[in-house]
C-alpha cells in the first residue's frame, strides 16, 4: 500500500539500494528545484546533515556541495538552517505540458501508481483551493451607538467550560442547589488537538501537553495512548478511545479530563488509521501496547458501534469507567449528514460533539481521501449548531470544532457560527517548526516532529517547542479579546452563536442560508 | 565565573557552532569572507563530538583545576582569578604543545598560521557573547555562570535566555594582545 516515494539516488551508498530500485524508471519530474548560490555556499554541509532525504552532497572530486533535487520534498530545512541563505528551494521550473484538465499533480500521480500499483499517500492536510469560507465572512465592529470595549484597561473574559449544561438550574442563597454535570474550565477556547505520540515524536507531545498545562487548556493523546511520562500532565488532558483501542485501560481513562470516543477524523473521514511498523519503537510500543515494529491498524469503524445505541452503550461505559467524574466528548469527520449524526450523539448522552472539517491535518491518509471527502467546517458547524438548537438539545453539548483553524479571526467566526471552543493541531505543529510538506507518513520529517527517529526527533527542543506554542496561543488570546473588545462584547461566552456579528462576502444565497449570515451590506 | 554547558540531548548536530566559531575567529569576522578559498586559515575552537544520533559540541570548559596552564612551561597560559577565563598570551607561547598533551578534553588546537602558538576558545571575549551560543539554533549550547568550585561546576544555569544579546559577559573593552 505504502509507496516508497523517495528513491535512493545515492551512489555513494549502494548497499541501501534495493533491486526495485534498479528496475522501475521513473517518469516523473522533480516537484522541486533545488537553487544553490555557490558564492554564499561556505561548504560546511550543513545541508548534508539536515535532510533526510538525502538531497545534497559533497562531491569531492570538484569540492563542491551538490544537490540531488528529485529526492527534494521542499520542508524547506536546508534553506533555513543555512548559515548564508545560499539555498533556495522553489517549484520545479521544468513543469508538465500545461493543461486545463490534466494537470501536472495528476500527471505526477499517474505515474506513481503506474510505477507502483498502490494507494498515494499523503500527510497534513487538505492542500487543495477548494474556497475557504472563514475568508468570506467578516466581523461587526461598534460604531457610536455601542461602545467598543479596550481590552488592555477593561476585563475581558475568556473563560470556557467545557462539558453539558443543564437546562435549568436551583440557586439557594446565592449558591448552586442543582447538581450540575462534569464542567472542565478553560483559560480560552483553545484546545490542542488529537495527535498521537507515534504520529508524532515525544518531545512534540511533552511541549504540547506543557503549553496546555502553562495555558491552562487541555491537549489530546489521540489514539496513541498516553505514555508513562505523560501521566503528570493529567489535568490537562483528554484520551482519546478510537477504533483501534490502542494504549486503552483503566489508569489511561482515569488519568484524564476528558474521554474522547473518535468516530472519524476530518482528512479522512470514513477510513482507519495505520501507523507503519517503522514508527513503531518501544516507546511508542509500550504505549500502544502492542508488539514493537507491528502496523497498529485502526479499523475504518469502531467495531462495537453500529447504531446510536451503541454508542449510547460505550458512552456510558467510559462515563461508568471513570465514575460520571469527567465528560465524554464523540469527534466526528464533518461529512453531509453531520447534523443529524451530532442529534444522535447529543441524545446517546455525549457531553461533547467534536466536528472535524476537511482541512483537518493526519499522519498519513490516502490522498484521495484527503483531498475530496468531507465538509468545509464551517458548514458543517453552521448546520450542527441550528440542528441542535431546532431541536433544542444545544445546551447538553459542549460544541468544538476544528480542522483548518489557521488564525484568531478564524476562531472568533467560528464561535459566532456556534462552536464553544476549537481544536487546534496543524497551527500547533507549524509553531512548532513544522512547514506543511507532507511527508508526515514517511517518518524521516526533517523538523523533527512526524517521526520516531531519534537522530530527527532531537531537533525539537521541547522547551523551546512550549515556549512557541505558549506564544501562539497568548497571541492569538490578545487578538481575540482586541475583536471581541471591538464587537463592545466583553466576554466570550456573549459571542457564542451569535451569528449576527458575521457577514459573507461573495457567497451565494443557499451558502449564507447554510451559514445563517446575511450578506455583507444588508 | 563563566563557562558553556554542552546539552546533548537537544544536540542536533548541525555543526552551526563549529561554522560561528570559525567566522568570530577570522580576521574579517565576516561569514563569506572567512570561507572564501583564498581567504587565510582559520580555526574553530570548537569540535562536533558525534557518535550515532548523539552529538555535543566540545570546546574549553574553563576547568577549575586548569592542568593546561598547570603545565604551560612559559606562563602562557593562565587563568583569570577573577573572570575563572583560561587564555593563551601568544607573545609569550613557544609552540611546546605540553598544554595540548594536559587538556584533558582535547580542546586545545594548535595555531601555526603565524608563528607556533596554542589557540583555544576565549569565549569570544571580544565580541561580548560566544558565538556558538548565540547562533545554536536548538539551545544545545548554554552559558551559565558557576561559582569556582569543582563540586558546583553544573550548578543552576543561566536565569533567563541563555541566546540573548543582554547577557554581555565582558561589557568592558578587553585589550587585544596582538
Amino acid at each position: 500500500m505504502k509507496i516508497e516515494e523517495h528513491q535512493n539516488n545515492n551512489p555513494s551508498k549502494p548497499a541501501q539500494r534495493k533491486a526495485s530500485d534498479f528496475k522501475i524508471r521513473s517518469n516523473r519530474l522533480s516537484e522541486f528545484a533545488v537553487q544553490r548560490d555557490y558564492d554564499r555556499c561556505i561548504k560546511c554541509e550543513v545541508c548534508i546533515k539536515q535532510c533526510s532525504f538525502d538531497v545534497h552532497y559533497r562531491d569531492e572530486e570538484d569540492d563542491l556541495i551538490k544537490h540531488r533535487p528529485e529526492n527534494c520534498v521542499g520542508c524547506h530545512r536546508c534553506a533555513v538552517m543555512c548559515p548564508t541563505a545560499a539555498i533556495s528551494i522553489t517549484p520545479n521550473p521544468a513543469q508538465y505540458r500545461a493543461h486545463g484538465s490534466w494537470s501536472g499533480e495528476h500527471v505526477k500521480d499517474i505515474n506513481r501508481q503506474a510505477e507502483t500499483g498502490g494507494v498515494v499517500l499523503t500527510g497534513s492536510g487538505n492542500d487543495k483551493a477548494a474556497p475557504v469560507y472563514w475568508d468570506r465572512m467578516l466581523i461587526n465592529a461598534s460604531q457610536v451607538t455601542n461602545p467598543s470595549i479596550d481590552p488592555l484597561r477593561e476585563p475581558m473574559e475568556l473563560r470556557t467550560y467545557i462539558g453539558a449544561k443543564p437546562a435549568s438550574v436551583k440557586v439557594k442563597d446565592g449558591k448552586l442547589a442543582s447538581e450540575m454535570p462534569p464542567q472542565i474550565k478553560i483559560q480560552m477556547p483553545i484546545l490542542f488537538s488529537a495527535i498521537s505520540y507515534g504520529a508524532i515524536s515525544y518531545n512534540v507531545q511533552k511541549a504540547i501537553a506543557e503549553a496546555a498545562e502553562e495555558l491552562g487548556t487541555l491537549y489530546n493523546t489521540g489514539e496513541g495512548g498516553l505514555h508513562p511520562d505523560f501521566y503528570k500532565y493529567k489535568d490537562n488532558t483528554i484520551v482519546q478511545v478510537a477504533s483501534g483501542r490502542f494504549g486503552v485501560h483503566p489508569d489511561y481513562l482515569n488519568a484524564a479530563r476528558m474521554v474522547e470516543i473518535k468516530i472519524g477524523q476530518g482528512a479522512k473521514p470514513g477510513i482507519g488509521g495505520h501507523l507503519a511498523g517503522e514508527k513503531v519503537s518501544e516507546s511508542v510500543s509500550i504505549t500502544r501496547m502492542i508488539p514493537m515494529g507491528t502496523d497498529a491498524i485502526s479499523p475504518a469503524p469502531q467495531h462495537d458501534i453500529y447504531s446510536i445505541e451503541d454508542l449510547r452503550m460505550l458512552i456510558f461505559a467510559l462515563k461508568e469507567a471513570t465514575n460520571y467524574r469527567v465528560p465524554v466528548s464523540v469527534k466526528i469527520a464533518a461529512v453531509h449528514n453531520a447534523a443529524a449524526i451530532a442529534s444522535g450523539i447529543v441524545r446517546a448522552g455525549a457531553d461533547v460533539v467534536a466536528i472535524d472539517g476537511f482541512r483537518g491535518g493526519t499522519g498519513a491518509a490516502p490522498k484521495a481521501i484527503r483531498d475530496n471527502v468531507g465538509l468545509p467546517i464551517e458548514f458543517a458547524l453552521a448546520a450542527v449548531d441550528q440542528r441542535l438548537r431546532d431541536e433544542g438539545i444545544r445546551n447538553q453539548v459542549t460544541l468544538i470544532s476544528g480542522g483548518g483553524i489557521r488564525c484568531a479571526a478564524d476562531i472568533v467566526k467560528a464561535i459566532a457560527l456556534g462552536a464553544d471552543a476549537v481544536y487546534i493541531g496543524t497551527a500547533a505543529l507549524i509553531a512548532v517548526g513544522c512547514t506543511l510538506c507532507q511527508k508526515c507518513y514517511s517518518g524521516k520529517c526533517n523538523w523533527g516532529i512526524a517521526t520516531q527517529n531519534p537522530y530527527l526527533a532531537k531537533r525539537v527542543n521541547s522547551e523551546i517547542a512550549k515556549n512557541r506554542l505558549v506564544n501562539l496561543v497568548q497571541g492569538w488570546s490578545h487578538e481575540i479579546k482586541e475583536m471581541l473588545g471591538g464587537m463592545g462584547i466583553n466576554s466570550i461566552e456573549s459571542l457564542k452563536g451569535s451569528r449576527s456579528q458575521l457577514r459573507g462576502v461573495g457567497l451565494t444565497s443557499e451558502e449564507l442560508d447554510i451559514l445563517g449570515i446575511r450578506p455583507a451590506g444588508m | 565565573m563563566w563557562r558553556i554547558r554542552a546539552i546533548p540531548e537537544v544536540c542536533i548536530g548541525c555543526g552551526l557552532c563549529r561554522v560561528w566559531c570559525k567566522v568570530e575567529h577570522s580576521d574579517s569576522k565576516n561569514i563569506h569572507k572567512a570561507f572564501k578559498p583564498n581567504a587565510p586559515e582559520t580555526i574553530s575552537c570548537v569540535e562536533l563530538e558525534e557518535s550515532g544520533c548523539e552529538s555535543f559540541a566540545m570546546q574549553c570548559r574553563q576547568c577549575d583545576e586548569p592542568l593546561c596552564a598547570y603545565g604551560c612551561i612559559t606562563g602562557a597560559m593562565t587563568k583569570d582569578p577573577d573572570t575563572g577565563l583560561v587564555t593563551v598570551d601568544k607573545k609569550k607561547c613557544v609552540g611546546c604543545w605540553t598544554c595540548i598533551l594536559m587538556c584533558p578534553n582535547g580542546v586545545i588546537k594548535r595555531d601555526e598560521r603565524n608563528g607556533r602558538s596554542a589557540i583555544k576558545c576565549d569565549l569570544c571575549k571580544d565580541r561580548g557573547f560566544p558565538s556558538c551560543v548565540e547562533h545554536c539554533p536548538n539551545d544545545a549550547l548554554v552559558i551559565e555562570e558557576s561559582p569556582m568550585n569543582p563540586l558546583a561546576a553544573h550548578s543552576a544555569p543561566l536565569s533567563g535566555s541563555s541566546r540573548g544579546d543582554e547577557n554581555i559577559l565582558f561589557s568592558e573593552e578587553v585589550d587585544d594582545d596582538e
